[in-house]
């Protein structure tokens, strides 16, 4: 273990790397049949004219949603929930959402759009992108122990926070995600 | 089979459950959630660490990520291939520097296109990083996991994007 760890500093061991490559590829077909490399369908989303990111993401969530926990259950799988607090995920999603409108791509989709030879995401939007992930490491000092602690909640899900058993939550979420499809639809969007 | 790779568009619920399922393996296999952003960060680190040395290494942030060549970046990597060979195989690749809706809005220029993508590209590399995540690592891995920060910073991600975009539109004269 300590051989291969010493070795491998700058790269992963080849196994976790090339799963890495082929759920990529499998992740990025899918993404372009999608429809979700193209500008015009994320910023129609977000105009609300064009429903197709909601449908992806919320059917992406549901079928996600029941299987890791069904595996979970079945103690196959460990989660891995991110830690945050109100200053990191209300104000770092916020901005989020202003570069999501005015760049068209999320960090996800400009891959794919740059697969697609969408030339604006390959010479603008992964530019910007890699400047201001810069620009994050270089505050993140100034950051880190002020507005990203503010209201600490850490890895909370919301089975822990209103204490109850994972499935008291999926059901619920399950159903409401597929009314909510179902009246997307129903309002032919 | 062959016909369903060579279409243009599958239904958008197709490709979520396809997501879904995917988001099983990666777990199950990789024991990792499907997720992009952190690998823009570790770029950028990698590609100042070419013209400042190691010393970038050294900054807090990049201390806490590690700069290595890990399963993301390759996850990343091939996001840009599948969608290659997906489109590819549809015949719905272009090189295009203008999308169609940006086109019919505000003109056919690529300089002011590559400006503002190049803006915006600012926005949300700062705001993933802040936020701790993106559409993908907060959007669909984080909320399938009900984690209290994904959902949030989900609702976020739209509540600002839904209000930036019908303000850029209205200011464009769409």
């Amino acid at each position: 273990m300590h051989e291969t760890k010493t070795k491998t500093k700058r790269v992963k061991d080849m196994p976790t790397l090339l799963w890495g490559l082929a759920f990529g590829i499998v992740f990025g077909f899918l993404l372009q049949k999608g429809g979700a490399t193209k500008f015009d369908v994320i910023v129609g989303q977000l105009l609300l004219t064009d429903f197709t990111v909601l449908k992806i993401m919320l059917s992406a969530v549901l079928t996600g949603m029941i299987g890791i926990h069904a595996m979970k259950s079945l103690g196959w799988v460990q989660l891995n929930p991110k830690s945050g607090s109100a200053g990191m995920n209300i104000i770092g999603g916020l901005i989020f959402g202003v570069g999501f409108a005015v760049l068209g791509y999320c960090p996800g989709t400009i891959a794919g759009a740059i697969g697609n030879g969408y030339l604006d995401a390959t010479v603008g939007g992964l530019v910007g992108i890699l400047l201001g992930a810069g620009l994050f490491a270089a505050l993140y000092p100034r950051l880190s122990e002020g507005i990203l602690k503010k209201g600490e909640f850490g890895d909370l899900t919301l089975p822990r926070l209103f204490r109850v058993n994972d499935w008291v939550v999926v059901v619920p979420v399950a159903v409401l995600i597929f009314l909510l499809l179902y009246w997307l639809e129903r309002a032919g969007r | 089979m062959l016909e369903l790779l060579t279409q243009t568009r599958w239904s958008p619920y197709a490709v979520g459950i396809g997501i879904g399922i995917l988001s099983w393996l990666t777990f199950l296999i990789s024991k990792r959630p499907i997720a992009c952003s952190t690998t823009f960060a570790k770029l950028s680190g990698m590609i100042e660490m070419v013209f400042r040395g190691d010393k970038v290494e050294q900054k807090p942030y990049y201390q806490k990520l590690r700069l290595v060549v890990g399963w993301q970046m390759m996850l990343v990597l091939g996001i840009v291939i599948g969608s290659l060979l997906s489109a590819l195989v549809s015949g719905d690749f272009r090189w295009q520097w203008v999308p169609p809706l940006w086109a019919a809005a505000s003109g056919s220029s690529p300089l002011l296109r590559v400006g503002v993508a190049l803006l915006g590209g600012v926005i949300i590399g700062f705001g993933a990083r802040w936020a701790g995540g993106c559409t993908s690592g907060h959007g669909i891995s984080g909320t399938l996991q009900l984690a209290v920060s994904s959902w949030i910073s989900a609702v976020c991600f739209f509540i600002g994007g839904i209000l930036t975009a019908h303000l850029i539109f209205r200011l464009i004269g769409q």
